[in-house]
């Protein structure tokens, strides 16, 4: 089984609530979830849905056609009707003549009980539409809430809708498997997995300017600074927050900002800053399609090249682009591990569809996280020799923090500067800190870069790549592609920069093409594969309209644009 | 008296000789040997411009950052290091200009720092372009028919912010500046200490002798609580220009709001039950 529930209607008309409620609920009922946001940068009004997608296999990714349609106002079925299908449902608070159509009196019925409470009507409704046992919601709103007269009231208004379908109209479904799930999962979106990898890593500053949509890193973090002992400051913009961030590191501290495309335009100086600097930093950049102001509340991945290439001069970095809610904490855990180990700057590359996208993963195991912070031994360094920027082996310097040493001080330096800190216009002492710079990178490509994940076959005819959140709708496209085109393989990078080319390499001489699949105008992926290997993508499938793949829309592309046309 | 040679750096400057970064420099050390505080102790965090390169010719723990963003790295760094004595020191461009919008919002923060800025009204590192304090009608590469701009008065504005410490100094008066430095690191709170120190090489008309005929000291009865005498202080600009603390109040400190953080910084990560509890919001 597959449903989709699509919650429409404008800002402010709390589908938040109701999409956080029900997707929760369906979730604890024991589906598998993959819930997403469609909305509009505005605070009132405008059109927004949400669509909760749950069904009896995993699910990496939304669905168009709708089978449950709760509609808070008459544009919602303007906008949705028509992707209704046959035999589904439509929730409204009135009527119209379509047989689909269910009037439940929300309005009529909250007015009398809690007027602010009408959107249980709807999750009651939906609730007995699926047959589901009502004890779920109830105590989900019981969790909510601290008010014993709102959860009362809830309770009520649940029930009106619960009883406002008549036992006709259920949804038939195999309901067996929901006994033997197994429980040890979790539901969460993907900027609050950034900001529990974070925390799990021992962030301990975090600033930002608030900027859709990365400002939910912002707010989880916010909203457990007390537990986690962490200073989460809102800057005065997005240059205050990474050159707070850097000062927060420099003292000793891990710290982190993040942003999305035009706040991170505003931070690349300080980025620079990080590298020369070799102050480890991290860095989330959450993409929503731009230049400039773009699509404020889209997606997109077309930040790629900036993001590499992110600030003037050449400095290492590393850019990590996690591929979904599960893959994201343990991403966002290690950039802080190798942001010590290496004194660089590591950027989040994440996007709004990854974000506000919310799946249940199986829960993050903490045995094997361990936090290596990558100070000097305090006892090994003697009065007055500590030097910051120490030509080593591998590049890597004693660093120290202020204050650790006893008669030592630390001197950081964005100027190029000697092994002291001190500023420097030496040519042997700039080509030496150049290669020193650069020879972390070495060791991150010969310790720690991870290869993409393959799957597929072990010789494919055809290979798709893709990277960081399109993999999820890829992965159940490729099921469907799959039965038709049986020898395909696709390779999803999630460490994008320095970007791994052996797995690549090696499926790279087959017969077929190199297909590669991304939510931007020109193909960045496939570009930077050719400037670092000169193997040529034969296709692109290209998405920049703001909005996510689709699993169906991946497949039918693939076959009209590939297959049908190559 | 502690002795001062333990800050000194061990290199050479790029100060022009004459410089007024060198007596501000020479007083820097006089005020933290008389507060007992070691180099290891106190960090000197800068934006980019002469004033900016002080991390590199004294002996503290010293970040030399980017240009006009010397106030936010020293604010997360007192917030995550509450033991360390933080010194952010910019010129008028660095701490006026560039770094304007962070001003505004130190002084809304509060945090225990110590703000000098070396004000010499104009830019020397670029070599002579106006200076968000450059006088109206001076002349330069940059403005050839004098500067139109009315100039910034950074002492009117952080009392109109109500800043919790605003004091004016002179490098021609080291034992003033002194004082006024250790003034500025006791006070608890963003402590604003502009410190008058002339360019020789770009600034002709605000010269040792110019600012030596008209600098005076604050008088004793002068209230230095009183805002609204403030006020009326901090326009006194021309033929007289009063030194000293011309408005200190007590204030919340920026790190009383965060009340979880520890008191010494903090570099380990959280118990693993902790991150557990947390997960299971999510189940």
């Amino acid at each position: 089984m597959d449903l989709n529930l699509v919650l429409a209607g404008e800002a402010g008309q709390g589908l938040k609530t109701l999409e956080a409620l029900v997707g929760k609920a369906l979730f604890r009922a024991g589906f598998n979830i993959f819930s997403n946001k469609d909305y509009m940068s505005r605070v009132r009004g405008g059109h927004n849905f949400m669509s909760i997608r749950f069904g009896d296999r995993p699910l990496q990714a939304p669905r168009q056609e709708i089978d449950i349609l709760v509609a808070l106002n008459d544009e919602s079925i303007e906008k949705h009707q028509h992707k209704v299908s046959e035999d589904g449902f439509i929730l409204y608070d009135g009527k119209f003549d379509d047989d689909r159509f269910i009037d439940i009196y929300a309005s009529e019925m909250a007015k009398r009980i809690n007027p602010k409470a009408k959107n249980s009507v709807y999750a009651g409704a939906v609730w007995k539409l699926l047959d589901l046992p009502i004890a779920i919601l109830n105590d989900l709103i019981g969790e909510k809430f601290a008010d014993d007269d709102i959860v009362y009231d809830n309770h009520q208004l649940l029930e009106v809708g619960y009883n406002a379908i008549d036992d006709e109209k259920y949804i038939d479904y195999n309901k067996s498997f929901l006994d033997g799930k197994d429980n040890q999962e979790i539901y969460i979106n993907g900027n609050q997995a950034v900001g529990l990898g974070a925390a799990a890593a021992g962030v301990k500053f975090y600033s930002a300017y608030p900027m859709t949509p990365s400002t939910g890193i912002l707010n989880f973090l916010a909203q457990n600074q007390k537990d986690f002992g962490i200073a989460v400051e809102q800057a005065e913009d997005e240059i205050g927050a990474i050159n707070m961030a850097l000062g927060a590191s420099y003292s000793g501290v891990r710290a982190m900002t993040g942003s999305s495309g035009g706040g991170f335009s505003l931070m690349v100086e300080a980025l620079g800053y990080a590298g020369v600097g070799e102050i480890p930093l991290v860095v989330a950049e959450v993409q929503r399609p731009g230049p400039a102001t773009g699509l404020p509340t889209r997606t997109g991945q077309a930040d790629l090249l900036f993001a590499i290439n992110a600030s003037q001069d050449e400095f290492p970095l590393i850019v990590l682009a996690p591929t979904d809610q599960e893959d994201a904490f343990y991403q966002s855990f290690r950039a802080f591990n190798l942001a010590d180990k290496y004194q660089l700057p590591v950027i989040i590359l994440s996007d709004q569809f990854l974000a506000d996208s919310s799946k249940n993963i199986p829960e993050y195991k903490l045995d094997n996280l361990e936090i290596k912070r990558n100070f000097v031994d305090s006892d090994k360094v003697s009065p007055k020799s500590y030097r910051r920027y120490h030509f080593t082996e591998d590049g890597i310097s004693p660093r120290a923090y202020p204050g650790q040493l006893a008669d030592n001080v630390v001197l950081v330096d964005s100027h190029e500067h000697d092994e002291n800190g001190f500023v420097t216009e030496d040519i042997e002492l700039r080509n030496k800190m150049m290669i020193k710079r650069f020879k972390k990178l070495d060791k991150f490509i010969a310790e720690d870069r991870l290869e993409p994940e393959y799957i597929g076959p072990e010789e494919p005819d055809n290979l798709i790549v893709c990277w960081g959140s399109t993999a999820g709708p890829l992965k159940e496209a490729l099921e469907i592609i799959q039965k038709r085109d049986e020898n395909i393989g696709l390779l999803i990078f999630k460490d994008i920069w320095p970007l791994p080319v052996e797995k690549l390499k090696s499926l790279s001489n087959l017969a077929g093409k190199i297909i590669s699949i991304e939510s931007n105008f020109s193909g960045q992926l496939a570009k930077l594969i050719q400037q670092e290997t000169t193997i040529k993508v034969d296709y692109k499938i290209l998405k920049y309209d703001g909005r996510p793949f689709a699993a169906k829309e991946l497949a039918e592309r693939y076959f009209n644009e590939v297959i049908n046309h190559g | 008296m502690a002795k001062t040679d333990i800050y000194e750096a061990d290199r050479d400057t790029t100060w022009c000789p004459g410089c007024g970064n060198f007596p501000l420099r020479k007083a820097l050390a006089e005020a933290l040997a008389g507060l007992e505080l070691k180099p290891e102790n106190a960090a000197v965090i800068t934006g980019i411009g002469q004033a900016a390169k002080l991390p590199h010719y004294f002996r503290t723990n010293g970040y030399n950052g980017l240009h006009g963003r010397a106030l936010p790295p020293a604010v997360a760094a007192k917030l995550s290091n509450p033991e360390l004595t933080v010194i952010a020191a910019t010129g008028d461009g660095d701490g006026y200009g560039e770094g304007g919008n962070h001003l505004i919002h130190t002084i809304r923060r509060n945090p225990d720092i110590a703000h000098f800025v070396h004000n010499n009204q104009i830019y020397g590192l670029t070599k002579g372009q106006a200076s968000p304090t450059t006088y109206p009608g001076i002349e330069t590469e940059v403005q050839p028919e004098g500067v139109t701009s009315e100039p910034f008065n950074p002492i009117s504005f952080a009392v109109g912010m109500g800043a919790s410490f605003i004091a004016r100094s002179f490098v021609g008066d080291r034992d003033h500046l002194v004082k006024m430095m250790q003034a500025a690191i006791r006070h608890k709170g963003y402590a604003l200490l502009d410190i008058l120190q002339p360019c020789v090489s770009f600034n002709k008309v605000n010269t040792y002798q110019w600012y030596s005929e008209r600098v005076y000291q604050l008088e004793d009865d002068y209230d230095n609580t009183d805002i609204n005498a403030a006020f009326k202080k901090s326009r006194e600009w021309g033929d007289k220009i009063p030194i000293g603390i011309i408005y200190q109040q007590k204030k919340p400190v920026f790190r009383e709001s965060f009340p979880h953080l520890s008191d010494s910084i903090d570099v380990d990560g959280p118990d693993k039950a902790k991150v557990k509890n947390l997960i299971d919001n999510f189940s």
